[in-house]
């Protein structure tokens, strides 16, 4: 048996303008849970979606079993035995455990698929692994746990060498979490490998024997777990020189413009927190540590179950998206194309669409000012277009950002919630957001929320920062306390409430 | 290589005036096949057959570019005519109050509509079948099955009179469509239902009350399915509980003819006109040439089936020149 059941060398996956991966080598030995840690963006998803075939090397090798590929296709990763969980669920939801497990590779009785006989072979897997799950049961009837849990079962099932596990453990309860690891140890028995993800930094050092260190695309480090502290290991992760530039505040803070007290909804718990004039706080910590829903709770999208929220001294009720921007509280969503963009219509009518009131005499819109407004928005906002009728799905990522932030601006909005202002958006066009960020709080005295999962851009255009950890506020941090260490140990519930 | 810039060529100016194109054609053919078919009369027999199906397509449109999809629509046409009949005959009233009040009826059955769909969250497609049988159904019941007719001749013209050369359902039709075309360019509402077609989640975060829009085009819907109704009421001089049975498809083909997305947010209501031409050349011509119902009913289908493919023909094949 070979040492390295799978290697990695020298690869490399470019995007236009982005190094995903740069000159990466590793290699995972036979019968090892060996982890993969980063920050978000830090390659370890291209990594996987290339050992899945999802995604092909720009160049490099991968080794598997001893024989080399430039790149492998799906049906080929499967074939050699390589299965991969996701944190998003492949799962059909209205076929049985049993079926899905077996799906694509049914158990036949003449021309009829035979569910009892599939059902018996998943039983038997679920009692070696001490699962208690009803293999007939629908997967649409089951927890999210336990869809995952049944997920794990048919990569298990599948008898695969190599087991890539992306953050399995997210939806799982600590007893869950603890059968997943039994799992686990088993199969480290019978010489799986397993790559496992997850930002969950007790359970590395609980489960797994090495740890790989990726950091903006390049291979950082491999070392045993046992050689290593959690000090270290975030050093490694985090340990970078800011790439970008900020700008830094020129006018002293106003007053406090926004109060949330106690507020509640079916996700957050007890999130209080004001915001001055000119401000940009930040809001920092893991995906669905529930920030993205805060914002959507103030900006009405989402339903408070208690709570107030404060303008200016005065306590207003935002019930919907429609009384929190007549109250001045616009929001830019995370998600671009599905929340923030029209994209079948043109620039104008997206820039003017939460507006329209201005650019109406009488019942009608007026065609020349609504182009007018729209035009001096592309010139304050260098959006590149090569006109203002031009589609919004024929524009770059960057641009139809600036197009949604024109249309909160054209509402006169105060409070501007930023969602992932960069998602997804090439390194000079970041810039640019940044530096009209900033301007908006300088110049205009807009005051800004903006939620981040990029480090660099959290601390370097922050004013003031909270982490969030499970739905809560972890801690707050002054401009003097900002390390990205200090935030990913709140943000990872290491410190902090 | 260059079969495929073909097909994107082809594409592209289907994309803008091919129904248009498509019209011409057809326009062509039945003129050289059909030698009375260019006679000033026939054009204008056209437009009057076309006008109670081009005032429903003004409705349709509003509502399919939302997403939705209104069967519910010949049934609404075939109850306000019925009932605009049994109050004008049964209880004498005014033609014109009773015009009135089965339009505010419709357009109440269309809000019906709308507040399955908008609040209760039941698709477009069920709650309209939904509402087609039933409504249907009460056309039945308040004529009891049977026709009724005797009305006055103030009424008639509505459906049969004249307005210089021009037949006065053309009128109507052309009002319906100008009032339309304007509201959707030039509204606030209009443009949010755009938005709400193309992408419902943004609006609603783009502060659109996205149920009152969908209220709104229900609203519509309803409206100019029942003026539609008192049309043909007046035109066949009758009232028939079963009158604008199957109405919906014509008007849905015609619509989608006129380039509506089947998923909302596209398409110009000034083109839908061309496909509710498309259609009534389609079914005068084929009469003139002697084809028989049945055959003719036969096209329609197909006619329905090509017009989507092409459009999304067109979809993708635009899409993939733009990506890259």
């Amino acid at each position: 048996m070979q040492e390295n059941i799978l290697e990695i060398k020298n690869i490399c996956k470019f995007y236009p303008g982005v190094r995903a991966l740069d000159d990466v080598s590793l290699a995972f030995k036979t019968g090892e849970i060996h982890a993969l840690a980063g920050e978000n963006g830090a390659g370890k998803s291209t990594l996987i979606k290339m050992l899945t075939g999802a995604v092909e090397p720009t160049s490099g090798e991968i080794i598997l079993n001893g024989q080399s590929y430039a790149k492998l296709d799906p049906f080929q990763a499967v074939k050699e035995g390589i299965a991969a969980v996701y944190q998003e669920f492949n799962l059909i939801p209205h076929l049985s455990v049993a079926e899905n497990i077996f799906y694509g590779k049914e158990i036949m009785n003449g021309p009829f698929v035979d569910k009892k006989a599939m059902a018996q072979e998943v039983q038997k897997e679920l009692d070696i692994m001490g699962i208690s799950l009803d293999p007939m049961a629908y997967i649409c009837d089951l927890g999210v746990a336990y869809q995952q849990l049944a997920e794990i079962v048919k990569a298990v099932m599948s008898h695969s060498q190599v087991l890539i596990l992306d953050e399995p453990t997210a939806p799982l309860t600590s007893k869950e979490t603890d059968v997943l690891f039994k799992i686990m140890r088993r199969l480290k028995e019978n010489n799986v490998s397993i790559i496992f993800i997850s930002h969950r930094m007790e359970e590395l050092f609980e489960i797994c024997d090495r740890v790989t260190v990726l950091r903006d695309g390049k291979f950082i480090s491999t070392r045993n777990i046992a050689d290593i502290t959690r000090k270290g290991l975030i050093a490694d992760m985090v340990g970078r020189p800011l790439g970008e530039s900020y700008y830094e505040r020129q006018k002293p803070l106003g007053d406090t413009i926004l109060e949330v007290k106690g507020m509640n909804s079916r996700k957050v718990k007890d999130i209080s927190f004001t915001v001055k004039k000119g401000e940009i706080l930040g809001f920092g910590g893991l995906v669905g540590a529930g920030r993205t829903e805060v914002a959507q709770a103030i900006f009405g999208a989402d339903k408070i179950t208690s709570g107030e929220i404060y303008l200016r001294g005065k306590k207003v009720t935002i019930k919907d998206p429609v009384s929190a921007l007549r109250h001045g509280i616009g929001l830019i969503p995370e998600d671009r194309k599905n929340q923030g963009v029209l994209l079948n219509l043109p620039i104008n009518q997206n820039i003017t669409f939460s507006s329209l009131k201005k650019v109406m005499r009488g019942p009608f819109i007026q065609k020349n000012k609504d182009l007018k407004v729209s035009e001096n928005y592309i010139d304050e906002l260098k959006i590149k277009t090569p006109s203002v009728a031009q589609l919004v799905k024929n524009l770059s990522g960057g641009n139809q950002q600036k197009v949604v932030l024109a249309k909160i601006l054209a509402t006169d909005c105060e409070v501007i919630i930023f969602d992932e202002p960069t998602r997804g958006i090439d390194v000079g066009a970041k810039q640019e957001i940044y530096s009209l960020m900033r301007k908006l709080a300088d110049e205009q005295g807009k005051t800004i929320i903006m939620i981040s999962s990029e480090m660099p851009e959290l601390i370097g255009m922050s004013d003031r920062i909270l982490v969030m950890h499970n739905g809560r506020i972890a801690g707050e941090l002054q401009k003097d306390e900002f390390s990205q260490e200090a935030i990913l140990s709140l943000a990872s519930g290491i410190t902090g409430g | 290589m260059k079969k495929k810039n073909g097909a994107v060529r082809f594409a592209r100016v289907m994309g803008g005036y091919g129904m248009a194109f498509v019209l011409l054609i057809l326009v062509v053919f039945f003129a050289i096949f059909a030698n009375r078919f260019l006679k000033t009369s026939n054009i204008f027999n056209v437009l009057r057959q076309v006008s109670i199906v081009g005032i429903i397509a003004v409705g349709m449109t509003f509502i399919m570019l939302t997403g939705g999809i209104d069967l519910s629509c010949g049934s609404i046409a075939g109850f306000a005519g019925v009932g605009a009949a049994i109050l004008m005959t049964q209880y004498s009233m005014n033609p014109v109050l009773a015009a009135i009040l089965m339009c505010i009826l419709g357009a109440l059955l269309g809000i019906v509509n709308g507040v399955f769909i908008s609040k209760l969250d039941v698709p477009p497609f069920i709650a309209t079948l939904g509402m087609m049988v039933s409504i249907r159904g009460l056309a039945y019941i308040i004529t009891g099955g049977l026709p009724v007719f005797g009305f006055d001749q103030s009424f008639t013209k509505l459906g049969q009179g004249y307005l210089g050369p021009i037949p006065i359902p053309v009128i109507i039709m052309a009002i319906t469509f100008v009032l339309g075309a304007v509201f959707l360019a030039k509204t606030r509402a209009g443009r949010h239902i755009y938005g709400v077609g193309g992408n419902e989640e943004a609006s609603r975060l783009s502060g659109v009350n996205v149920i009152k829009i969908k209220l709104l085009v229900y609203f519509v819907g309803g409206l100019t399915s029942a003026l539609a109704g008192l049309v043909m009421l007046a035109r066949t001089n009758s009232g028939q509980p079963n009158a604008g049975e199957g109405y919906e498809m014509d008007v849905i083909t015609s619509v989608v003819l006129g380039g509506i997305s089947m998923n909302g947010g596209q398409g110009r209501l000034g083109m839908v006109i061309i496909g509710v031409l498309i259609m009534g050349v389609l079914s005068n011509g084929m009469t003139m040439l002697g084809i028989n119902e049945f055959v003719q009913k036969f096209i329609r289908g197909l006619v329905l089936i090509a017009a989507v493919a092409l459009n999304n023909f067109i979809k993708t094949t635009n899409t993939k020149t733009i990506s890259k």
